[in-house]
């Protein structure tokens, strides 16, 4: 599918957060109609993830290299409940342009 | 072999009295941690490793959460650690500073401590689904820290992190 946005979520060493930031974006994206590819990995594997999965967009629960050249959110208000809409919105801007 | 760790888990509640610290005086994240490691320990539910381990791990890994009402922490450890699920909370006087997930550079104000005891990895997604959602109802939090006695917050949470 062409239209498909790939999106990679990391986050520390468990997959946890991950999981439930990795099912966020998917409702997300299937309320506004983007269809998405959802990767997980742990933070110490995203530069070879980069690589091999070539995300449009990076969501993280724990902190990544800046130098990514790939825009990278902060999935922390999806767990918290503090700036999710906010992150929501940007989210999916990104997603339409990605 | 999976069947059967599954109905296990079932069975058993995450919180029980013996596990709670209602009010609690620590000193900085560090001691909070180690107070529920404790009581972890003493009920058998982890190894005399993980207090440690956790400690390590929230330098890297920071679990402080900003909720809206009350900030929230949930260290855990790595599974290696742990003998059988619990959940410790310590209900925090005056708040305590822990690193704020995903932001090395910030610290989150916690009144509550929430630490995860998980015997395996997908136990601790569930887990955490149940929590985030506990987290994002609102004033459940709210109740939480105005808890008078373990067996409130033990109900609290029965109520809200019961998996199936």
């Amino acid at each position: 599918m062409s239209g498909e946005k790939r999106v990679l979520i990391a986050c520390g060493t468990a997959i946890a957060t991950a999981t439930v930031v990795a099912q966020k974006v998917k409702e997300i994206a299937k309320e506004v109609g983007i269809p998405v590819r959802v990767v997980q990995c742990k933070a110490a594997e995203i530069r070879g993830q980069i690589i091999t999965f070539d995300p449009h967009v990076i969501v993280a629960t724990t902190p990544v290299p800046k130098d990514l050249g790939i825009p990278v959110f902060n999935g922390v208000p999806f767990l918290s409940g503090v700036g999710m809409d906010e992150l929501k919105a940007q989210l999916i801007e990104a997603l339409k342009k990605g | 072999m999976e069947a059967t760790a599954k109905q296990t888990d079932t069975r058993q509640r995450w919180v029980r009295k013996d596990l709670v610290i209602v009010p609690m005086r620590a000193e900085g994240a560090a001691d909070a941690i180690a107070q529920l490691g404790a009581r972890l320990q003493a009920g058998r539910f982890v190894k005399d490793s993980w207090t440690q381990a956790t400690i390590e791990r929230e330098k890297t890994f920071a679990t402080g959460l900003p909720t809206p009402e009350v900030g929230v922490a949930i260290p855990h450890a790595d599974v290696e650690h742990v003998l059988q699920q619990a959940v410790a909370v310590g209900v925090l006087e005056e708040p305590v500073e822990f690193g704020e997930m995903g932001s090395p550079d910030s610290t989150v104000p916690v009144r509550i401590v929430c630490a995860l005891a998980v015997t395996h990895s997908e136990l601790l997604v569930t887990l955490l689904q149940r929590l985030v959602e506990m987290f994002q109802s609102p004033g459940v939090l709210g109740q939480i820290a105005e808890a008078q006695s373990p067996a409130e917050i033990v109900g609290i949470l029965d109520h809200h992190i019961q998996i199936k």
